[in-house]
């Protein structure tokens, strides 16, 4: 049966050869730190069961000295250049689009496959398992067709992967930090804050103290997952649903999406909002949330507008 | 009280724009020491999580198949797609894959999706080619705002369609802290009371897009 520890250990690979790869390119000043920091992501990824807790910790604090000290940097150049991408592109185009969509392709009929026919993969996490094998399928496609000089996928994915740099792990340190953050009990206290903050006997005060908060403390952890169980034990529980009489399902369902808002506007959510400005290269790294600002605030007031209107 | 200190490292640090990474350490550093936890449980607990949440960063074995592909020209090849067809502006399209990210992740399907699998070689370009097609002058400024609307299309269709999904993390989650003060609530009422933010969304962000394409179709004096 195939698992997770599969996709691990292609991810263990990959990142294993960007590393021995940057570190062959000279043109590239931080190529030492570059190798340093793709290795140990790889040490990471293959054999990170094996190291301990105290061995992961110290793995991610040599992360953070060769990021945090600036020892990682993509090299100049390298891209193919533009009238050469437009003269492969009237030759190859339609397939290259079809070779794009083998991955969600793949990715969509494992998610069904691996859920109906039990025993093939663990059906738990069929679809990142489906996304690795459809990354397999497009790369063989993709080289049987276009036939590349052999290393020019990782040497491109590799150049991709140091644009994006040290943000490529930030989304997994913040899930770090906030398992941090639970076991200091950060929620809890900021919970009680919370409470003490809503005007006795106001309905809609203690609604848009709930809404608020779900979004705010999101904002601040990141995650509308590590802030719901703390505004529902501070405000939802007590309040909207035990004093107040509101429907839990609405309370809880809305009160999420509430908190979704908060993600759409904090680079806290690193992997929604920061690496993809890194990946699309934009000069301004807040450059998504500030596009998504404008939408994440109306859409917090109709949340809790829509939770006064039909929780009670 | 003391252990909100770690929340106004990661403010300040933010603020500030130091290394995130270093402003992530100091801040369960700082946030361990204040709940009396010492250094080296500090750290395994860290290294733990660390290790637990792996998965995070699987999603970059994309990057050489998109490497490969961009390097023979994928993104052209989408500009010239949207070049082709006549009735591809850009809030049309932009609005067309809000509700098309909605649809799949309201079945379940949200890693079909996403910033390295479609965004950058599919969208963003799509995206630019239909705001060139009304705007033959378009500023380096403009061209940066349709790239970071179409990472933010992709994030509010992710976000307000994933919820309708019964199986998704955070509805488990929701009706696992109701069990735990005693409500046993069906999955599906979740999944129910998240259509109407769905629709909302759908409607404020589209009603976004259509406003930028009307900003982009307008001449800029480049900067």
């Amino acid at each position: 049966m195939i698992t997770l520890g599969f996709v691990y250990v292609l991810a263990g690979l990959t990142f294993a050869l960007f590393a021995i790869l940057g570190l062959q390119d000279r043109s590239n000043p931080k190529r030492f730190g570059n190798a340093a920091f793709w290795g140990l992501l790889a040490l990471s990824m293959l054999a990170g069961d094996r190291l301990g807790d105290f061995g992961n910790g110290l793995l991610v604090l040599a992360l953070v000295a060769i990021a945090g000290t600036g020892q990682i940097g993509r090299a100049p150049g390298g891209d193919v250049p533009a009238d050469v991408q437009t003269e492969r592109a009237a030759k190859h185009g339609p397939f290259l689009l079809l070779v794009a969509l083998i991955i969600p392709a793949v990715a969509l009929a494992g998610t069904f496959l691996f859920k109906w026919v039990p025993g093939l993969a663990d059906p738990k996490q069929a679809t990142l398992i489906s996304l690795a094998i459809g990354v397999l399928i497009a790369l063989a496609v993709g080289m049987a067709r276009l036939k590349p000089p052999p290393l020019l996928p990782l040497q491109q994915g590799r150049r991709l992967l140091d644009a994006v740099g040290w943000a490529a792990i930030l989304p997994q340190m913040l899930a770090s930090l906030g398992a941090v953050f639970a076991l200091a009990g950060v929620g809890e206290v900021v919970g009680d804050l919370v409470g003490t903050t809503i005007p006795e006997g106001s309905l809609f005060g203690a609604t848009l103290a709930f809404g608020l908060g779900m979004a705010l403390f999101t904002m601040v952890m990141g995650n509308a997952f590590a802030a719901f169980p703390v505004m529902l034990a501070a405000v939802g529980m007590p309040l909207l649903i035990k004093q107040y009489g509101g429907d839990p399902a609405v309370v809880a369902a809305i009160g999420m999406l509430a908190g979704f808002c908060g993600t759409l506007m904090t680079p806290m959510a690193a992997n929604f909002n920061l690496v993809p400005a890194a990946l699309l290269e934009l000069k301004n790294p807040y450059g998504v949330i500030k596009a998504q600002i404008g939408t994440a605030l109306p859409l917090l007031a109709v949340n809790i507008v829509f939770i006064w209107l039909f929780a009670f | 009280m003391l252990v909100l200190i770690g929340i106004l490292i990661i403010i300040a640090g933010f603020l500030l724009r130091f290394n995130p990474l270093l402003v992530i350490m100091a801040s369960a550093l700082a946030t361990g020491l204040a709940a009396g936890l010492d250094i080296s449980a500090i750290i395994a607990a860290f290294g733990k999580a660390f290790n637990d949440t792996r998965y995070v960063s699987i999603v970059w074995i994309v990057l050489p198949v998109i490497g490969l592909l961009e390097a023979y020209g994928l993104q052209q090849h989408a500009r010239t797609l949207i070049g082709r067809m006549k009735g591809a502006t850009l809030g049309r399209l932009l609005t067309s894959y809000l509700l098309l990210r909605q649809a799949m992740a309201a079945v379940g399907l949200t890693s079909v999706a996403g910033h390295p699998q479609t965004v950058r070689p599919l969208v963003a370009p799509m995206a630019e080619a239909a705001a060139e097609a009304k705007n033959d002058a378009l500023t380096d400024d403009q061209r940066e705002e349709v790239k970071a609307f179409s990472a933010a299309t992709d994030n509010i269709g992710l976000f307000f369609g994933e919820d309708i999904f019964l199986a998704i993390g955070s509805i488990l989650l929701m009706k696992g802290v109701l069990e735990g003060y005693g409500y046993q609530i069906e999955p599906l009422h979740f999944s129910l009371w998240a259509i109407p933010t769905a629709i909302a969304a759908f409607l404020i962000h589209g009603f976004r897009l259509r406003r930028l394409e009307r900003r982009m179709a307008k001449k800029e004096a480049s900067a």
